[in-house]
């Protein structure tokens, strides 16, 4: 906006931020207008008077903050992270930017690093050191993990609620599945086979950089071998770089340190794939949400623009480089499982314009019927709801979304969200499928 | 006059209407025998617009039942409850017409190089995913809701750049009474009959595409209360000769 260009030489813009580094949140706080809508969005307010809500989280704390000795309200670690906020304002206020870097301010200076609080939220935060761990003795881990005297004293101990089960860790992890596949080497062969079993040039350029994220690695693999599948079947050949943690649940605790970190390794291997061509993919939403939005609102790294700019969700991608809905609606799904699905948009799909996708792509696909359960928020946001003392916020407003489960037909949910659909589970016992293994159970 | 609960003073709107809503501590009832202590047999009672989110016939018909009064709602700033409501009934109407929808805005757009817009390009946190139509309609609100954008520089539409005519001289834009002849909030595209907007000199700026609502010109909402009315009968004219552009 030129009304912030400087109307003389003489002037000089007040100095407000500490370094170049630190984001420049003031165009953000005066774009707000106070219509609240954000407050009426939030799932997180409606459950918890307590709560004041992003407006004052973002561009109100913002503001107050400009007085000395004014330090972050511990309210912001109220925040879930469900970034409903962000979609929900009119005025393009970037209200989960303002929390992340207030969250992470209160981390740095208001929560001793002694306390078990800090602790608990690292550990959590840094679930895929958990999980790598986990994944050496994947039989022991899921028996520990879920060993009743044990989670009582997570709880007792560290916080961590003993009213969920532990995720199982998958017995063979996506990335052993893939090298014993013939990692990028085989995948271009079947690749190359797939373009000419469709007519098309088998020289083609059609090659992407998986983003799998921690879930479908340690957890549930067969969502990333669904996508290899998948993604090769329309003759594409996937290269699965080296990658860390997205960042999402270190956002979220206030860890951007932490955060960084990780980041700067996958903005290096996925960014010089970019470089070479390769689009980045993601088949979680809250990896793509961090790659495409977080990444170069919170890090100055090289390359985070170009690396935003060409990561796209699995399913978006086909959709709009393939015929993907024309190849459904000429399929049948056959397995019975698949039948009648309860989706649910996780707030992070929503956010990038994802959250009627899954439904539109099977409304022709026959042999299934799959049925929206409403816009709430599904109210476990990552590591959230596994604070004991979040635990009761996270249900109620899981509620919503449980109560329209129970009223759709069959007893099988979909998302594409790993921790929506341990929030799904949990709340009414149903199994729990990603869309990409309905469009596999389809195609291949 | 408190309401049943004692909710927090600076509680929200939606946090009074899902308490209508749920009714499970009876609130409507309550709420009707607080105000019937100063009820006297007045024909009409007007409340502040919480009466429910989901429910706001049934609750209405409640209070109307126990006060024996017509009952009416008085709008209030933003958020408005009514406008959420609104924004439920029309998703859920296009929910039932089958149109599918996306929120996110768009930014760029493709034609056919023959005056008819093609596609519109929707940004999603940085990817331009092209959307294509036969029919297109502008209506992305004025000056506050970001349909028109404008600097020291001017005023522009930033979606398909359409010719909004305005003063060169920015201190034309306004008048010093500030309750007078206001000519800025009368700043938008211009359309002929048929909703579509015009260029500079008159001609359409594509076959294709018709505006409603704040984004067209000439009308000033606020002063004349005009605002509903304009976007209901622009939004209909231009929804139907879309639609029919399409059969």
């Amino acid at each position: 906006m030129s009304d912030a260009e400087s109307p003389s030489d003489e002037f000089e813009p007040i100095d407000v931020f500490e370094d170049e580094e630190t984001p420049d949140l003031r165009p953000g706080a005066d774009s707000c207008y106070k219509c609240s809508t954000c407050d009426t969005n939030c799932p997180v307010a409606e459950v918890d008077d307590d709560f004041p809500g992003p407006k004052f989280q973002g561009p109100e704390q913002w503001r107050l903050k400009r007085k000395e000795d004014t330090s972050v309200d511990s309210s912001i670690s109220k925040c879930s992270n469900c970034m409903r906020c962000d979609s929900a304002c009119p005025s393009d206020v970037p209200l989960s930017q303002m929390h992340n870097t207030a969250r992470a301010e209160y981390v740095d200076e208001e929560l001793s690093k002694t306390s078990l609080t800090y602790w608990r939220n690292r550990i959590l935060a840094n679930y895929r050191t958990s999980a790598f761990l986990a994944s050496k003795m994947p039989r022991i881990a899921n028996f520990a993990m879920n060993f009743g005297p044990a989670r009582w004293a997570m709880e007792k101990t560290l916080g961590v609620t003993s009213e969920r089960d532990f995720p199982a860790f998958a017995t063979e992890t996506f990335r052993e599945w893939w090298e014993r596949e013939g990692g990028a080497d085989g995948s271009r062969e079947r690749a190359r086979e797939a373009r000419e079993r469709r007519g098309e040039d088998v020289d083609a350029e059609k090659k992407v950089a998986y983003f799998h994220g921690c879930y479908a690695n340690y957890n549930t693999p067969e969502v990333g071998k669904a996508m290899v599948r998948v993604f090769e079947h329309f003759g594409y050949e996937l290269v699965v770089p080296e990658q860390r943690c997205s960042g999402t649940p270190m956002f979220a605790n206030g860890m951007l340190e932490d955060a960084e970190r990780h980041a700067k390794v996958n903005v290096s291997s996925m960014g010089d794939l970019v470089t070479q061509g390769y689009d980045a993919i993601a088949s979680c939403t809250s990896c793509s949400m961090a790659l495409r939005q977080e990444y170069p609102e919170l890090f100055d790294i090289d390359g985070i623009e170009d690396l935003a700019e060409n990561t796209w969700e699995a399913l978006e991608y086909l959709r709009v480089q393939e015929d993907l809905s024309g190849e459904l609606s000429a399929a049948v799904v056959e397995d019975e499982d698949l039948a009648e699905l309860a989706y649910h948009a996780p707030c992070h799909a929503r956010n990038q314009g994802l959250d009627g996708q899954a439904l539109e792509l099977f409304e022709d696909l026959a042999g299934v019927d799959a049925e929206d359960v409403g816009d709430s928020c599904s109210g476990i946001s990552g590591t959230y709801g596994w604070k004991e003392e979040k635990y009761e916020t996270s249900m109620k407003i899981g509620e919503e979304m449980f109560d329209h489960m129970e009223e759709a037909e069959g007893e099988v949910g979909m998302t594409e969200c790993p921790t929506c659909a341990m929030q799904m589970e949990h709340g009414t016992g149903y199994e729990i499928k990603h869309p990409l293994e309905v469009v596999e159970s389809a195609l291949i | 006059m408190a309401f049943p609960g004692d909710p927090r003073s600076d509680a929200k709107v939606t946090r009074y209407a899902h308490a209508l809503d749920g009714d499970a501590d009876g609130e409507r009832e309550r709420l009707a025998a607080h105000v019937a202590r100063v009820h006297e047999g007045e024909p009409r009672v007007g409340f502040p617009a919480v009466l429910g989110e989901d429910h706001p016939a049934e609750i209405r018909a409640a209070l109307a039942d126990a006060l024996d009064a017509d009952v009416f709602e008085v709008p209030m700033g933003p958020p408005s409850l009514p406008g959420i409501r609104l924004e439920y009934a029309y998703r859920d109407a296009l929910g039932e017409a089958g149109v599918h929808v996306v929120r996110r805005p768009v930014v760029d757009y493709e034609t056919d190089g023959d005056g008819r817009l093609t596609a519109a390009v929707v940004e999603r946190n940085g990817q331009h995913v092209p959307h294509y139509a036969d029919s297109f309609v502008l209506a992305t609100g004025g000056l506050v809701g970001k349909g028109l954008d404008s600097d020291r520089g001017g005023v522009r539409e930033p979606v398909f750049d359409c010719h909004v005519p305005h003063p060169a001289d920015r201190y034309d834009w306004f008048v010093d009474d500030v309750y007078g002849e206001q000519p800025y909030p009368r700043f938008g595209v211009v359309v002929d009959d048929d909703l579509r907007p015009r260029d500079a000199d008159g001609r359409i700026e594509f076959e294709n595409l018709r505006a409603a609502g704040s984004v067209v010109g000439g009308h000033d909402f606020a002063a004349e209360c005009s605002g509903t009315g304009v976007s209901l009968a622009t939004g209909d004219a231009a929804g139907t000769a879309a639609g029919s552009d399409t059969q």
